[in-house]
């Protein structure tokens, strides 16, 4: 699986590098380091939508604090 | 609204400006030779003694918008036609010679180049004086001077001499490519090559980035330019301009702080690699301390990489003050990864080629890189940056850095290097006075770069390193 976060300027000020980091803590804690590749993007043309987040090319916008859910959503359920 | 320092780069700007509209409308082609009249319309001359030359040099600047002598390997070009032969230059006789009866500087002049006037006064006869400056030297009234040509004062590398025709020529294997002598030239009868078709080109066959995605990285030293707009300004207009998105190559700068201050650990003694005219200059004049340039790619290139591996099909357009960042482009090492390099100056031809008043835009956002990253862009920055990498990677090494700005500067340490008489381990070497701020590319410069590019670090988000570069794995 393969999920994708913004990097770039309008998703990091909105976040991003939270996300990043709370994705990178979940994926270790459910041992999915092996399963989930985890990768930066500088833009997805969705800037309003921030912080943007795909899942195997599937769009998400997820928030800092939105983040778990998110994950046991989109990440944990579909692995 | 100042928008350059001088009326040379205005001439310059116009040409791009104009051969830009004509590209942008599929009709360079049909009208490049049309270029000089517009910009110089009517039967009267404004610069030269007549519309006619104007018109040639015109055609030459024109030219070298479109790219110039792709035989020249050298990004820096010679408008020879330009070139005012500068009559003020070489060695010549002021006032202050008093008809002496000495005439030392007769007696030493071996070519018999010195003749006196019936008030006794020295002359030289140009056409016999090798400008050897031995009369100069031997004058007790310090009454001959060598009134040498801006270019070449400008140029401490020693790369410009005077050939036959008595035009600047530039010496490939001394030139650093600087563009210190671009600026300089009163005539501006030298200029750096321009890839504005390039970027044009990148642009449309993108078809609206649907094809690939064009990346505009834009250098830190960008704080101190467009000051009539807001930063966030330029970053829409960019974007007007059709670029997808726009990156600080000051995330560059992050990534290699952290690898340069691990690497500077290991090896006890570096000199920076950001720079890439103080890296020829290494190459060119002290080769035997070659070995000491950091192996780190430039902020720039390190970026560039890293927006290429997430976005493979990815086009990467560098925009900074710089015009040896033209060259280093095309160096093999980091050809894959810049697709081609703008300075400030074209992007402003760029915006007004397609109208774009960025100070009528709305302000978008730019926030990729840290302090640290942003201030690589001043004198000093790099150093600053190094030091915080060492503490954020909790690495035991004692910093003692040399930060030179300016290329006398540069040399100043690099002697004492090579001579193992240099008290620092680290030299940071940046070939323009106050570092990227003071490049050739610039719009403009003054005093309060520095301060801009200070206030613009401590606006971002990221105050470590270690932050900015934490969402790159």
């Amino acid at each position: 699986m393969k999920v994708t976060v913004c990097i770039g300027s309008s998703c990091h000020i909105k976040g991003s590098r939270q996300v990043v980091e709370q994705l990178q803590y979940l994926i270790s804690k459910y041992n999915l380091t092996d399963k989930v590749e985890l990768a930066g993007t500088f833009c997805m043309g969705k800037c309003q939508q921030g912080v943007c987040v795909t899942v195997n090319e599937e769009f998400f916008s997820v928030s800092p604090e939105g983040v778990e859910e998110f994950f046991n959503n989109n990440i944990l359920k579909k692995v | 609204m100042r928008k350059f320092d001088t009326k040379v780069q205005h001439l310059k700007y116009k040409v791009l400006r104009e051969v830009a509209r004509q590209a942008w409308a599929d009709t360079l082609l049909e009208n490049v030779l049309d270029i000089p009249k517009t910009i110089v319309p009517g039967k009267t001359s404004t610069m030269r003694c007549c519309v006619y030359k104007e018109r040639a040099i015109l055609s030459e600047r024109v030219r070298i918008a479109m790219g110039g002598d792709k035989e020249n390997p050298n990004v820096i070009e010679v408008i020879d036609i330009a070139c005012d032969e500068c009559p003020a230059a070489g060695y010549e006789v002021t006032d202050s010679c008093r008809g002496c009866l000495a005439h030392r500087c007769e007696d030493v002049c071996k070519k018999g180049a010195i003749s006196f006037d019936h008030n006794h006064v020295a002359h030289i006869d140009k056409s016999k004086c090798i400008e050897c400056g031995a009369c100069a030297k031997v004058c007790p009234y310090s009454a001959i001077i060598n009134r040498k040509r801006p270019c070449q004062i400008a140029c401490k590398v020693k790369a410009i001499s005077i050939n036959d025709d008595n035009a600047a020529a530039i010496d490939n294997n001394k030139c650093i490519q600087c563009g210190a002598c671009v600026y300089q030239c009163p005539f501006g009868a030298i200029s750096d090559k321009s890839y504005i078709l390039n970027v044009i080109d990148l642009i449309k066959k993108s078809e609206d980035n649907s094809k690939y995605k064009v990346y505009a990285m834009v250098a830190p030293s960008i704080s101190s330019q467009f000051t009539y707009a807001k930063l966030g300004q330029v970053v829409k207009g960019l974007k007007e301009l059709g670029f997808f998105t726009v990156v600080e190559a000051a995330l560059g700068a992050d990534m290699v702080a952290q690898a340069e201050s691990k690497e500077l650990a290991e090896k006890g003694f570096l000199t920076s690699s950001c720079c890439p005219a103080f890296v020829q200059y290494i190459e060119k004049s002290f080769p035997q301390l070659k070995e000491f340039v950091s192996h780190n790619l430039s902020p720039m290139a390190t970026l560039a990489k890293y927006i290429k591996l997430t976005d493979p099909t990815a086009k990467v357009v560098f925009i900074g003050p710089c015009t040896a960042k033209k060259a280093e482009a095309q160096l093999e090492s980091v050809k894959p990864y810049v697709d081609t390099v703008l300075t400030f100056e074209e992007l402003q031809a760029l915006f007004d080629s397609r109208d774009i008043d960025i100070t009528a835009l709305e302000e978008d956002v730019l926030d990729n890189a840290s302090y640290y990253g942003r201030i690589f862009a001043r004198s000093g920055g790099l150093s600053d940056a190094v030091k915080q990498g060492l503490i954020e990677q909790n690495i035991d090494f004692e910093l003692k850095a040399i930060p030179c700005d300016g290329i006398e500067a540069c040399r100043t340490a690099l002697l004492r290097k090579s001579k193992n008489v240099l008290d620092a381990n680290f030299i940071e070497g940046m070939a323009c006075v106050g570092g990227c701020i003071g490049g050739a590319g610039c719009l403009t410069h003054g005093e309060k770069n520095k301060s801009q590019v200070d206030e613009y670090g401590k606006e971002a988000l990221e105050k470590t390193i270690t932050d900015a570069v934490s969402l790159l794995k």
